[in-house]
Order: structure tokens, then C-alpha cells, then sequence
């Protein structure tokens, strides 16, 4: 019999479906692999087989019965820990909700469990998805299965979904949730060699995900190629009326529209992304990718996207800003970690409790928001941030005009070791210099595999949609994704 | 408009006070703002609180249609303009009865603009004219919960049941210059309130609070530094907050100190005002639209829904009191101060009318009368043996159409109204079974006459000699004989027929 865990969701959900093997079956083999590499990748934070087994079990059973399966039917997933799961605690990588169990799951997370899919744990992430390298969770680091060729130095899977990528690409889940707020599915996955799509703001409802920063949170898939994106997006998408922003729009049938013939289709090229200090190695993939598609039969155009360069400096103060305010729930009076030392009042209480509870990153966020919304500053800072936002907005509608996706790097390097830019905020600050764009204008986006470079690590070419155009978006992925002929994998040193 | 002469009376001369209000009013909804949790008074603590209200993590808040409706429609009733595009702030802040660690407030651009409101000419309270009251805007907000410190020696327990529930800040113009003008601001804008049906206005409830901003200067100077007084629950603490903080700001002006801006608390044990924080210790809210939420936006249908679902408000119902129905001013403003008041007056109306065959202008005057005065007085004189429940519109309108028929006195209708009180039996059977009915029948009358006027012929001559202050002492004799139960206005032609004729 093959190893069950070289699948991934298409496969399995297709085989079970058949009948070539059980979802219980499955669920055992990647429990298997979650608990065999935990203390080698730390990419779970809580493993939970019995959850994986008791979803593989009802598919079966409904499978006996002959009921009409679900889009995920038999399929185990791994759940970033930003998703509130009933039942299971859930921290968000972090000390000051290390414990909490919540009372209730989700929408994202309960509509891929009404799909079919089943629990194998929560993946560890940067603290409040906070970070590029998953070296923020209160919960150590996560490693990547990846290593520079000659090498054992520890690598970072990317962030802050890193516990997703490093999962996924260690063949430990045939898929994982991740959420991206500023590139944290999309950095993350091309560390790693994986697809993962951010789609457009309000297709995944927010609700029951541990809010960073509200206006650019989306939850979206990470898994294995660009098919497996459309079926687990079509899962986790819909409207939701518990989310004031959630898009009142029906769910496409992504899987059902892929096609990687691109003719007639124009492909953007922004002049604005080839910056200074990017990697020869990705403008190497980001040509290839430009070759690829005009096999595929698109056009390839030169697009103008002016203001990206304001584009990070925006981010880093709207991001921050949202996230000083989401995160001051988080007092030590309702839930989670209280420090109440002795004879402290209320105020010394929060102090107490917020330093234990939170990172130095997210304390470093939190009080650049509070910097920014503070009197006297908010203008020159988070209102003009808005305006860039708006800018960037209408560069994109602009480029639109010309075109109909967008390529792009996902990232300006490859991944990089653990601990080289830990001390650097600002250098790891860039890693989403070509992430954060698509980000703050809401625009679905991806990325998908290109390549390896000299050293061995995969990279990843991004692509750019127009609002709701997943479709394009997964098509233009599949037309890389069919070319670049990636088959590259970490070699199991754990 | 006409200028309020109050005036603070210094060591140094005359101040005149300014006066603006921040009034909450809580929106009458069964849902909170932004959740789906009920909004109850005196529930068990925290029995009506949603994740939402306890700030779970990844909890979002959804607003409710109705609370926005009752804004928009408390908008329309002060004529205000109404903003079909709003938008939530964040007012972020730390306390332990704000789970969030943010208030959801709209600071940028609230959902109503400018109106106004019209207070009363009262002379006896020193308004000498109706004055027009400016209304900046209103928004809408989230409640915040309660702390209670007197449950654990050296813990606070909170409750969040109010957490979250909506508020409407009613901001007022600093147009008032006496407590007199604050307190009918107050009890105006409640009525109005409680009209529209988008607050009860109960005070005790803290349905409704006030924070009083009072300053003072030489009259016709530029305003003076103002002081902030919070969360005063009633008309009465209203207007005794603006006269201590106004002296006190005279005397401290008089003394050589300087009013500093700041925020107080009254106290209604004493009736004073203290220091609770200073501008320099004042927080920094950091205002940033929120987020988790789209821009408000009102379409026309929604407008026009709730332009439609209004009521007729006080100044209206009371000009047409005055107007269509021919009451007299100080009755019509008695009628419409409240509610429940023209509600009870109009139904009474309405069966009255009907019962008599008559227009309700014909009928308004004697339904007037009793509803404010005759009714109020039985009912008070009774006390406890009162059951309100038997004072329903159909018996009064009973009484009322006996008396209008001549059947009962004023006196007897009285009488009857009080067994009605007491007991709940049809007024009919009661006048009956309890002879509470006046005699009409002309024969019994006559016949009564008859006996009186042979019995005093000394009298009968000298009243037709010109002694027409007689006349007074034949309809007592008959009245007597009548054992009181003639019907007087039959009993008075009779007798001028008989005598005079």
C-alpha cells in the first residue's frame, strides 16, 4: 500500500470517496507523522488524533451509509492556532491565552468540519500572527523541514503561519488553514514550497479567529498545489452574518473553473517590484514565471504600481494600529493569564499581566499603535496611512485596466536561518515587502513554487487577482504550477 | 430669543451660568448594540451577556438594525438632519468594566447632525418665552458594564449585563442659562423621548443620565472655563448640580482662583459637586474607526420607514389639543406632558365621544377636566383601596356620558367612580342600586314644587315682589325634598316657570 501521507486533498478526499482506503486509515498515518516529527519541526502546538480519528470515523461511517460526502470527506487538516476551536485550547501562540479553552469554533474552522475535513492538531504560529519566521510564539520555534544544502542550520518555515507551512511540506497534514494579514500564507508557503492562497478580504469570515488586525485578516488555505487551493477555499469561504465584513456573495466552484490555458488573458508585470537587494535567484523565478505564463498563452504587460514603495511603511502603521486596540481585551479580567502581585491594584494588575502575557514583538506593535493613534499623531501617521491604503488601492484598479493578474516574487529571499533577523525588526520587516501591497488593498493573491535555488530552498512566484477573481488568480497558478514541474521536497532528517 | 435673567449673585456682581448636556438615553431594544444579548433591567449579574459583550477572542460585532432605526427616528423628532453615511469610532481605553478595552462610540461622523428641541414658556420658573434648545448631534455607543465593590472585602465583582447595551449621547448646544431652562431641557427631550418609544427616560432605571458642563461669566462675555459633572440621574440632581457648580465656580472666579476644565461627580447626598479627574490626567481616547465594522449607510426606504413609523410628538398633539379640540392651554400641557397621560385622555376621549353621539371637540372639555383634575382627586383620596386596573376607559366613559345626559351630578359621578375603584362594577348598576341617579322626571319635580311653593307663600309673595335672592332658597328646599337627587338645571327651569310665570 502507498503511504497514505504522500497525498494530499484532492487525492485523498477522492480516494475515500472510492473506496481505495478509509479516512481512518489516513487519519492514523498523519497522526503518525505529527507525533513523529513534534519535537524535531515543534510545528504543532497541541496535537489532536482523537479529533483526527472521530471526523476520519464519521466519514466512514456516512460513506457505509451512502450519504453524499463533503468537499473534505476524510481529509485531516491542521489548524493554525488563531482559530478558535471549541473545546481545544487555542493561544494564538502566546503565554497570555496559554490555557484557554473556548466555548465555542470558528465559522472557518466549523465549516471545513461540516465539509468533512478532521482536527489534527493546532499548528503554531507567530505570537498573534505576528512575525515572519515563527520565531515569536510563546511556544518555541517552529523549524523548518528544509535545510540549505550542506547544512543542518535550523531554517525558518516563514510566518507568522509557519506551523502550516512546515507541516504541510513535511507531509505531516495534506493541508493546513492558515491566515495572512500582511503575507503570513503566502511568505510562509514559498519558504517552504507550497501553494497558498489569501483570498479576497471577506470571503473567509473572521469570526472565531484571534483578531490581529481586522481590516486585513483572511483566513485561506496552504497545501500542496494549486487544485487543492480551489477545493479547501471553497470549503472554508462564504458569507457569514457574524461578520460585518464577511462578503455576501456566493461561493464559486473554484475546483470545478480550473484551467491553465491562459489565451487571451493579460499578465501584469509591476516595474515597481524589482527593487534593490531582491535576489538574483528570484528575479531568475520571477522570469521563468513571465516565460511560463506566455507558454500558457497570456500576454505579458508592463504595469505601473506607484506607490508600493509606500506600501510597507503604511502597513506597518495601519496593522499595528488595529492590532493595539484588538489586542487590549486581553486584560487578565475575563480569560486567560492574570499576574496579580501582591497588593496590586487594577492598573498594576494590566501592567503585571500584559508584560508576562505578551512577546516583546507584539508589545513592540502594540505600542507603535498606541504611538500612532495618539493625539497629536494620528494625522501625520494613521491617517495618512489610510490615504497611501487608498493609493494602493487605485494603483492596483489602475494596473486592472491593463490587466488581469498580477506577477510577482512572493518573497525577496528565500528562507533564511533561525535567528539571523530576530534582532533586526526592520529586516524582518521586509520579508513582506511584496506581500503587503495585495494586503492592504484587499485583493485575493497566492503563491505557488517556482523553483530551488543554489542552496537547495524552494521559492515562490505570487500572484495578484482582481476583487472576488480567485478564479484567475488559481488559473494562472495552475499554468505555473503545470510548467515549473516542482517536485522538490525536504529531504526527512527528523 | 429671549435672554433668561438668572443670574449668580457674586461679592462683585452678576454672573450669568451656561449650560450644555450630554444626555445617555439607553436605546429601547431587546438586543444589545452589536450582539444579540438582552437588555433587561435587574437581571442576575451577567446572565444577559454574549461572547461578543465579553470580548471573547475573535468575537465581532454586528450592528442592530432596530437600535439604529430608534436613533434615526429620536433624529427626526428633534428635526434634526440625519446622516444617511455614518461611520464607529474605537474609543480605546483600559477599565474592568469595558471588556473590549474600547468603547464602540461615533466620534467622526454620527448618525444624526443639528436639530433642536423647544422648552416652554414658564414664568414661575424664569422662562418668560418658549426658547429654542440647539442639539449638536446624536450618536450612538456602547454601554459599559458595572462594577460592584461591595461584594468581597478586597475584590470588585463586574457585571457585564449592560455591556454593550445601546446608548444614544443626545449632545446639547450650551444654549440654557438656568437650572429652570436645563430642567425643562431634560424633561423634554424625555418626553419626546419616550413619544418617539426610543427610550423609556427612566432616570432611576439609569435609562437615562446626564453629564452637566456648566461655565459662568459677566453676562454677554465670551464663555468661561467649563466643568464637566457626570452621569446625573435626575432632573431635580440636574438643576441642583448646575446651582452648586455655578456658585462654586463665582466664588472660586471671586477668590482669585481660575475654574480648571475637568471632570466631576455629583454627590446627591449633599448636593455637591467633587473633582474626579483634571484635563492633564484626561485620557487619550485614540479614536480610529473601527475596523470589524463597514460604514453605516441609510437608504431611503430605511429613512422613510422611519419617518413614517413616527408618532405625533408633544408640540404637536398639544397645538392640536389647543386647536382642534378647544382645551385650554395649561390643560393641553398637562395632557401632553406625558405618555402615558394623552394616551389614557385620548382613549377616554375617543369611547366618551362615542358614547354621547358627539364630536371629540364637543366632548374635550369635560373629558379634560375630569382626566386632569376630577379622576386624579378620587383616586388620590382613596389611596391603597384604589385597584387602578378597574379605572378602565369604558366605565369612566360611562360616568362621563351619565353626567353629560343630566342622569348623575358631578357629585354622584364621583361617588360612583370611587365604587368603581373599589369594587369594578358597572357604573349603570351602581347608580341604579345605589340611587346615585339624579331625578329628571319633571313630574316628581313639579309635584315637589308644587308642595314647596304652597308651604311658603309668604316667601313666594315676597320674591315676586322683587326679592329675586329667593330664588336661591326655593331650589335648596327642592333640592331637599329631592333628597338632593333632582337634577339641578330641570329643577331651575321649573321653578322659574312656576314662580315667575
Amino acid at each position: 500500500m502507498t503511504d497514505l501521507t504522500e497525498l494530499g486533498v484532492k487525492a485523498i478526499r477522492d480516494g475515500v470517496a472510492s473506496g481505495d482506503f478509509t479516512a481512518r486509515e489516513v487519519a492514523e498515518s498523519f497522526n503518525a507523522n505529527v507525533a513523529a516529527a513534534q519535537d524535531a519541526l515543534n510545528a504543532f502546538i497541541v496535537a489532536t488524533p482523537e479529533k483526527a480519528l472521530e471526523a476520519a470515523d464519521a466519514v466512514d461511517a456516512a460513506r457505509a451509509r451512502g450519504d453524499t460526502l463533503g468537499k473534505l470527506a476524510g481529509v485531516p487538516i491542521g489548524m493554525k492556532d488563531l482559530f478558535a476551536t471549541k473545546g481545544v485550547q487555542t493561544t494564538a501562540a502566546s503565554h497570555i491565552l496559554e490555557g484557554f479553552v473556548p466555548e465555542y469554533e470558528s465559522t472557518v474552522s466549523a465549516n471545513l468540519w461540516r465539509a468533512g475535513a478532521g482536527m489534527l492538531g493546532k499548528l503554531n504560529l507567530d505570537q498573534f500572527a505576528m512575525g515572519s519566521s515563527n520565531e515569536t510564539s510563546y511556544f518555541g520555534n517552529v523549524i523548518s523541514p528544509w535545510r540549505k544544502e550542506g547544512s543542518n542550520a535550523g531554517l525558518a518555515p516563514g510566518g507568522s503561519s509557519g506551523g502550516s507551512s512546515a507541516a504541510v511540506a513535511a507531509r505531516l497534514c495534506p493541508a493546513a488553514t492558515g491566515t495572512d494579514t500582511g503575507g503570513s500564507i503566502r511568505q510562509p508557503a514559498a519558504f517552504t514550497g507550497i501553494s497558498g492562497i489569501k483570498p479576497t478580504y471577506g470571503r473567509c469570515s473572521r469570526w472565531g479567529i484571534v483578531a490581529f488586525a481586522s481590516s486585513l485578516d483572511q483566513a485561506g488555505p496552504m497545501v500542496r498545489d494549486v487544485t487543492d487551493c480551489a477545493i479547501m477555499l471553497e470549503a472554508m469561504a462564504g458569507f457569514d452574518p457574524k461578520d460585518s465584513t464577511s462578503l455576501d456573495l456566493p461561493v464559486p466552484e473554484w475546483e470545478a473553473g480550473l484551467d491553465p490555458d491562459l489565451r487571451g488573458k493579460k499578465v501584469g508585470i509591476p516595474r515597481e517590484y524589482r527593487m534593490d537587494g531582491t535576489d538574483a535567484a528570484i528575479l531568475k523565478s520571477w522570469d521563468d514565471g513571465i516565460a511560463w505564463l506566455r507558454d500558457a498563452g497570456a500576454e505579458i504587460v508592463d504595469v505601473s504600481l506607484p506607490h508600493t514603495k509606500y506600501a510597507l511603511p503604511a502597513y506597518y502603521i495601519v496593522a499595528p494600529a488595529e492590532a493595539s486596540s484588538n489586542l487590549a481585551r486581553y486584560d487578565g479580567v475575563r480569560y486567560g493569564l492574570r499576574e496579580l502581585p501582591q497588593g496590586a491594584n487594577l492598573q498594576e494588575m494590566y501592567a503585571a499581566t500584559r508584560a508576562a502575557g505578551f512577546g516583546d514583538e507584539v508589545k513592540r506593535r502594540i505600542m507603535i499603535g498606541t504611538y500612532v493613534l495618539s493625539a497629536g499623531f494620528y494625522d501625520a501617521y494613521y491617517n495618512q496611512a489610510q490615504r497611501v491604503r487608498t493609493l494602493i488601492s487605485n494603483d492596483f484598479k489602475a494596473a486592472f485596466e491593463q490587466c488581469d493578474v498580477i506577477l510577482a516574487p512572493t518573497t525577496p529571499t528565500a528562507s533564511f536561518p533561525l535567528g539571523d533577523k530576530v534582532d533586526d525588526p526592520l529586516a524582518m520587516y521586509l520579508n513582506d515587502v511584496f506581500a503587503v501591497p495585495a494586503s492592504l488593498a484587499g485583493l485575493p493573491a497566492m503563491s505557488v513554487p517556482a523553483g530551488l535555488n543554489a542552496d537547495g530552498l524552494p521559492l515562490g512566484l505570487q500572484i495578484i487577482g482582481r476583487a472576488f477573481d480567485e478564479q484567475g488568480v488559481l488559473n494562472a497558478g495552475l499554468a505555473i504550477e503545470s510548467r515549473a514541474g516542482f517536485d522538490a521536497r525536504p529531504k526527512r532528517w527528523w | 430669543m429671549t435672554t433668561s435673567n438668572y443670574r449668580i449673585h457674586g461679592a462683585t456682581g452678576e454672573w450669568e451660568v451656561v449650560i450644555g448636556l450630554e444626555v445617555h438615553a439607553q436605546v429601547t431594544s431587546n438586543a444589545k448594540l452589536f450582539s444579540g444579548a438582552a437588555t433587561a433591567f435587574g437581571a442576575e449579574p451577567n446572565s444577559q451577556v454574549s461572547l461578543v459583550d465579553a470580548a471573547m477572542p475573535g468575537m465581532l460585532p454586528v450592528p442592530n438594525r432596530e437600535c439604529i432605526r430608534q436613533a434615526v427616528r429620536t433624529g427626526m423628532a428633534i428635526d434634526a438632519e440625519i446622516n444617511a453615511w455614518s461611520r464607529f469610532d474605537r474609543k480605546n481605553y483600559f477599565y474592568a468594566d469595558l471588556p473590549q478595552g474600547y468603547q464602540i462610540s461615533q466620534l467622526y461622523h454620527p448618525i444624526v447632525g443639528e436639530g433642536s428641541l423647544t422648552i416652554e414658556a414658564d414664568e414661575k420658573a424664569g422662562i418668560p418665552a418658549d426658547k429654542v434648545i440647539g442639539i449638536e448631534r446624536i450618536h450612538v455607543e456602547q454601554d459599559a458594564g458595572k462594577l460592584m465593590h461591595d461584594q468581597h472585602p478586597s475584590m470588585s465583582y463586574v457585571d457585564l449585563n449592560r455591556s454593550g447595551v445601546a446608548l444614544m449621547e443626545i449632545v446639547s448646544r450650551p444654549d440654557m442659562r438656568s437650572p429652570a431652562e436645563a430642567g425643562a431641557y431634560v424633561r423634554k427631550l424625555r418626553a419626546i423621548l419616550r413619544y418617539v418609544g426610543s427610550c423609556d427616560g427612566n432616570m432611576e432605571e439609569g435609562s437615562m443620565r446626564a453629564d452637566v458642563n456648566v461655565s459662568v461669566r459677566r453676562p454677554g462675555e465670551a464663555f468661561g472655563t467649563r466643568t464637566e459633572t457626570k452621569n446625573v440621574n435626575s432632573v431635580r440632581f440636574v438643576m441642583q448640580t448646575i446651582e452648586h457648580e455655578a456658585r462654586r465656580q463665582v466664588d472660586l472666579i471671586e477668590d482669585g482662583g481660575v475654574v480648571v476644565q475637568e471632570t466631576r461627580l455629583f454627590d446627591p447626598n449633599t448636593g455637591t459637586t467633587r473633582s474626579m479627574r483634571s484635563k492633564e490626567d484626561a485620557h487619550d481616547y485614540r479614536y480610529f474607526p473601527d475596523p470589524d465594522l463597514l460604514p453605516l449607510e441609510l437608504d431611503a426606504d430605511f429613512l422613510a420607514e422611519c419617518r413614517a413609523s413616527l408618532p405625533e410628538l408633544p408640540d404637536a398633539k398639544r397645538r392640536r389639543y389647543v386647536e382642534a379640540l378647544g382645551l385650554t392651554e395649561y390643560n393641553a400641557r398637562e395632557l401632553t406632558a406625558e405618555v402615558e397621560t394623552y394616551a389614557r385622555f385620548e382613549q377616554l376621549l375617543a369611547e366618551t365621544a362615542a358614547k354621547l353621539g358627539k364630536s371629540e371637540k364637543d366632548a374635550a372639555t369635560q373629558v379634560a377636566n375630569w382626566s386632569l383634575s376630577v379622576a386624579p382627586g378620587v383616586i388620590n383620596a382613596l389611596g391603597a383601596e384604589a385597584n387602578p386596573a378597574n379605572a378602565t376607559a369604558a366605565a369612566q366613559a360611562e360616568i362621563l356620558a351619565m353626567q353629560a345626559a343630566g342622569e348623575i351630578s358631578g357629585g354622584q359621578a364621583k361617588e360612583i367612580f370611587e365604587i368603581v375603584l373599589r369594587t369594578g362594577r358597572e357604573p349603570a348598576e351602581i347608580a341604579e342600586a345605589e340611587g346615585l341617579k339624579q331625578v329628571s322626571d319633571t313630574g316628581a319635580i313639579e309635584a315637589a314644587i308644587d308642595q314647596i311653593i304652597a308651604g311658603n307663600a309668604d316667601k313666594v309673595a315676597e320674591y315676586r315682589g322683587g326679592k329675586d335672592k329667593l330664588f336661591g332658597f326655593f331650589v335648596g328646599q327642592t333640592m331637599k325634598a329631592m333628597q338632593g337627587k333632582a337634577n339641578p338645571a330641570v329643577v331651575n327651569q321649573l321653578l322659574k316657570e312656576k314662580l315667575d310665570g
